[in-house]
């Protein structure tokens, strides 16, 4: 078995608001982050996935492949894009605030299945050099 | 409901954040000769030490509280990191601190201890800590959560 890791990047907008809250819960629990005209980050993804070595090619996924993957599942889907207003994920009504976290589940869950010949093993985001989050498909 | 008393019912995920850590320390161990001193730690025996830029990766599992999205509350760790690991070890001379009092401070140990440390940080598990000593060394104690 081995470990693979591809890498993107995506610049997005979005803040931190829990809709079940009154705005003074939201600016004491998310402070800055709660400002409602939004901030942003350049997300940096890696995708890493598990397989065999195909014996014949020596990979374990076309690594051409897994990058138009990620472009189409997820970076065109972020880029240049406002999270909490323009990603149905995180949607209003949905619950699900655009955390490192949830950005890192989200894209597991859009990710899954749809890598042939290898199995998704981790999706780990970098909000910023000194922050990420990894999501390995735990429930 | 009171903000932040859900209980934690989402995914399981990771949350890591790193530190800077700038201190001094010198490898020597009184159970060797200094002959011996020189031979097993070479350089890094210097008598006047000698420092590094310490990144300090602390890595928090856990279920996603359902309120906030999060593993933990950033803010909480960040000021349990300013007290128990910048306040502590930032600016030192690890040799003369006591937890390396009967321990040679090499990052193992350095990595020990501040996975010791927080341990006692109440806002979420601490599965792994990782301390990058220089560019090319690294050292690492926790789960191998879903590797391998």
């Amino acid at each position: 078995m081995i470990l693979l890791t591809r890498k993107a990047e995506f610049s997005s907008a979005h803040y931190y608001w829990n809709e079940a809250w009154t705005e003074a819960e939201n600016l004491r629990v998310f402070g800055r982050c709660a400002n409602k005209n939004g901030h942003g980050h350049n997300y940096t993804l890696e995708v890493t996935v598990a397989g065999e070595v195909d014996s014949v090619s020596g990979f374990v996924v076309d690594l051409k492949e897994l990058k138009e993957i990620l472009e189409r599942e997820v970076v065109s889907v972020y880029d240049h894009r406002h999270l909490n207003l323009e990603v149905p994920e995180f949607a209003a009504g949905t619950g699900n605030i655009p955390t490192t976290e949830n950005i890192a589940i989200a894209i597991w869950r859009r990710l899954e299945g749809k890598i042939p010949h290898a199995k998704l093993h981790r999706a780990r985001v970098y909000e910023m050099d000194d922050l990420f989050a990894d999501y390995y498909g735990e429930r | 409901m009171a903000v932040g008393v859900a209980t934690s019912t989402g995914p399981k995920a990771y949350l890591s954040r790193r530190y800077r850590v700038s201190a001094s320390h010198r490898l020597h161990s009184e159970a060797y000769s200094a002959e011996e001193n020189l031979a097993v730690y070479g350089k890094c025996n210097n008598p006047h030490g000698h420092g590094h830029n310490y990144a300090v990766e602390v890595t928090l599992g856990g279920r996603l509280n359902a309120e906030t999205g999060m593993v933990c509350d950033l803010g909480e760790l960040d000021e349990f990191a300013r007290i128990h690991l910048i306040e502590r070890f930032d600016g030192m001379n690890l040799n003369t601190l006591d937890e390396f009092r009967d321990v040679v401070p090499t990052t193992e140990n350095f990595t020990a201890e501040v996975y010791r440390i927080f341990q006692g940080f109440r806002g979420a598990l601490v599965v792994r800590v990782r301390i990058e000593e220089t560019g090319n060394n690294s050292f690492e104690i926790g789960d191998e959560f879903g590797r391998g």
